[in-house]
């Protein structure tokens, strides 16, 4: 007969141990480094991996269930969002054009985190942090395909939204996301985990989500703020493990220091840069304002941050080198940001446009030292000429930074008149950066640099038609063909907000004039 | 410094001259902020210099009313930021311009809407 066993059920604590410690073998038959080639190269040393504190001691079957019941209660608003036509109740058409970003710069890196974590959840050699950016891995998809979801819908009545992942990879604004996370999952895997989860996710991914989902509570858009939720409590997590692991590297070896402090300051100027895009989003594109660019930075980053960092400095660690920099862009990047899409409306899939008596009079309240004396005159002249019907586009393609690969719009510290040029030579090729910092990226890695995508060079090489097309036929037009590469639909996915067919639209559905819907 | 790799790490620099039909040049007009940022144009060695002004540049920043009060004789140049004085009838080349250089213009009296450098 057999003794009848007692089943016991393990703690949480020895189940955590368990499922994933308790998961992990060292290989035999090869040797580790071989199987593992990854974790050592950058130069980080680690002497104890068991000393990575789990973040979150979430095990896999917990992890089914807590995001299974997300995801009902996210796709059953969805779908009520479509059944009683949601988009009917935001604020106006021009928000959708918020949404357009998200969608096409925003969602895609998404799925980049997703194949970074993949990659570094199966390069370390420690099972815990293994297990972390596993987990983290699969949010990143789970994000893509919801934001993905949530969006499509607005997709059906809005332009500019149906080719979201052909135009990451082609369109020239989507380049600087795209470039940012290549840049980021080309490093090591402890490059990429200093670079996404602590420097984007920890410092400032709060000025990325809170602008936009509070954005998008402020203007109706109840898809998307329950997007946001569902998205919420991955995101605390993914930032205690950006800081778990920072303090795990640095409490590892002495050696670790300088080569982290290296990667933060690049990964924080990086991630400021990319963040410009939310700058104009929230001080331009809203049209039912939430705060201003220059508060939400000072609330979430230079309050945040300051204590960040001094609790880090028991480390060694110091703030990021940019760190002044870009606590002095904050009254400027917005500003131009924004114009410089202006400038370029013609050849983007979103609309832009002039922004309205009462939104230049918020603009001046919110950056008294600046927007009336720098950036008012070039509006007041655009609106002058606008009404004259001759509305500005540039139609010469732009000079980028090799870094950041955003148009050398930035301007000199302490000079807002004076656009920043930096220069470095590389094996007898010129190389021209926005800044001292994008500048000091590039010289500490110039072979990956030189490699950069930038859009109009591509233009330039003839690399941006559809296959088939002849450039040296009879009346080609390069930008229509280029602009045909994008799959962007002219006349109805760019140029001006005023006279578009969203606005239109939108007017219509709503039973307004859109004559009334201007005033 | 340089990448740490794992493996060598050599990859061909995607803008060197060959791979475009005619050098690129980049181009600013300093104090005019209303164009976002400065271009970029790929133009033939043998373009006169002095063609710049009359036939290159209007199409791009003639929108400015500044632009057509220029006088292209009193314009100062730099290129990398140093100052530059450019021979207008000689050729882009023979004023040793290369792939990827960086010229700036500065239009004295004329700095901006208003004096706004806008």
């Amino acid at each position: 007969m057999d003794t009848p066993v007692l089943k016991k059920k393990l703690g949480l604590k020895e189940r955590y141990a368990a499922m994933t410690r308790g998961l992990a073998w060292d290989t035999t038959y090869q040797p580790m480094d071989k199987v593992f080639p990854y974790d050592k190269y950058e130069g980080i040393k680690i002497h104890d991996w068991d000393k990575w504190e789990d973040p979150f001691r979430l095990t896999m079957d917990a992890y089914w269930k807590y995001q299974g019941e997300k995801e009902k209660k996210l796709y059953a608003v969805i779908e009520a969002f479509s059944q009683n036509n949601g988009q009917l109740g935001v604020t106006d058409a021009r928000y959708i054009n918020a949404l357009k970003i998200f969608l096409t710069g925003v969602t895609p890196l998404e799925y980049y985190a997703y194949r970074g974590f993949a990659h570094a959840g199966r390069q370390f050699t420690g099972a815990g942090a293994r297990v972390a950016c596993q987990m983290q891995s699969i949010d990143e998809l789970r994000h893509y395909q919801t934001e993905t979801h949530a969006l499509s819908h607005y997709n059906k009545y809005f332009n500019g939204m149906h080719s979201a992942k052909h135009m990451f990879d082609r369109v020239w604004y989507l380049s600087v996301p795209k470039s940012f996370f290549e840049d980021a999952y080309t490093g090591g895997p402890f490059e990429f985990l200093t670079a996404v989860s602590f420097s984007f996710e920890y410092v400032l991914t709060n000025l990325l989500f809170v602008p936009f989902m509070s954005g998008a509570a402020h203007n109706g858009d109840m898809s998307t703020v329950t997007f946001g939720f569902s998205a919420q409590s991955d995101e605390s997590r993914h930032m205690t493990l950006g800081i778990e692991c920072i303090k795990f590297l640095l409490e590892q070896d002495p050696d670790n220091l300088p080569i982290v402090q290296g990667w933060i300051d690049k990964w924080f100027w990086r991630g400021y840069r990319l963040l410009s895009i939310v700058a104009m989003m929230q001080d331009y594109m809203l049209p039912k304002r939430v705060m201003s660019w220059r508060e939400s930075w000072e609330m979430y980053v230079e309050e945040n941050g300051e204590s960040l960092f001094k609790d880090l400095a028991r480390y060694g660690i110091r703030k990021p080198k940019g760190w002044i920099q870009a606590c002095e862009g904050k009254d400027h990047i917005s500003h131009q940001t924004f114009a410089v899409f202006y400038n370029y409306g013609a050849a983007a899939a979103l609309h832009t446009w002039l922004p309205k008596e009462e939104e230049m009079a918020w603009l001046s309240e919110k950056y008294p030292e600046t927007f009336d004396q720098i950036y008012k005159p070039r509006w007041d002249y655009w609106r002058e000429q606008a009404e004259k019907g001759n509305r500005f586009y540039q139609k010469t393609l732009p000079m980028l930074c090799q870094t950041c690969q955003i148009p050398m719009i930035f301007t000199e510290p302490g000079d807002a008149t004076k656009i920043a040029y930096r220069e470095s030579d590389y094996l007898g090729n010129k190389y021209h950066c926005c800044s001292d910092h994008c500048k000091e990226i590039f010289d500490n890695e110039p072979e990956k640099y030189v490699q950069a995508w930038l859009p109009p060079q591509q233009v330039y090489q003839g690399n941006c038609f559809k296959e088939g097309v002849d450039p040296s036929a009879e009346g080609f037009d390069p930008l229509l063909a280029v602009l045909d590469y994008y799959n962007l639909k002219v006349g109805r996915d760019n140029f001006d907000f005023d006279g578009s067919e969203d606005q239109k639209n939108f007017a219509a559905w709503r039973g307004d004039s859109v004559e009334g819907a201007k005033k | 410094m340089s990448v740490v790799s794992l493996k060598p790490y050599n990859f061909p620099a995607k803008d060197v001259r060959e791979n475009f039909p005619a050098p690129l040049l980049f181009i600013g007009w300093d104090d005019h902020l209303m164009f976002g940022a400065p271009i970029a144009l790929p133009l033939p060695p043998d373009t006169p210099f002095g063609a710049l002004g009359t036939a290159v540049l209007p199409g791009t920043y003639g929108y400015h009313p500044d632009f057509a009060k220029i006088n292209w004789d009193t314009v100062e140049w730099t290129k990398s930021g140093q100052p530059w004085k450019p021979d207008p009838a000689k050729t882009l080349a023979e004023n040793g311009l290369k792939h990827q250089d960086l010229i700036r213009f500065r239009t004295p009296g004329l700095s901006g809407l208003n004096g706004s450098c806008n």
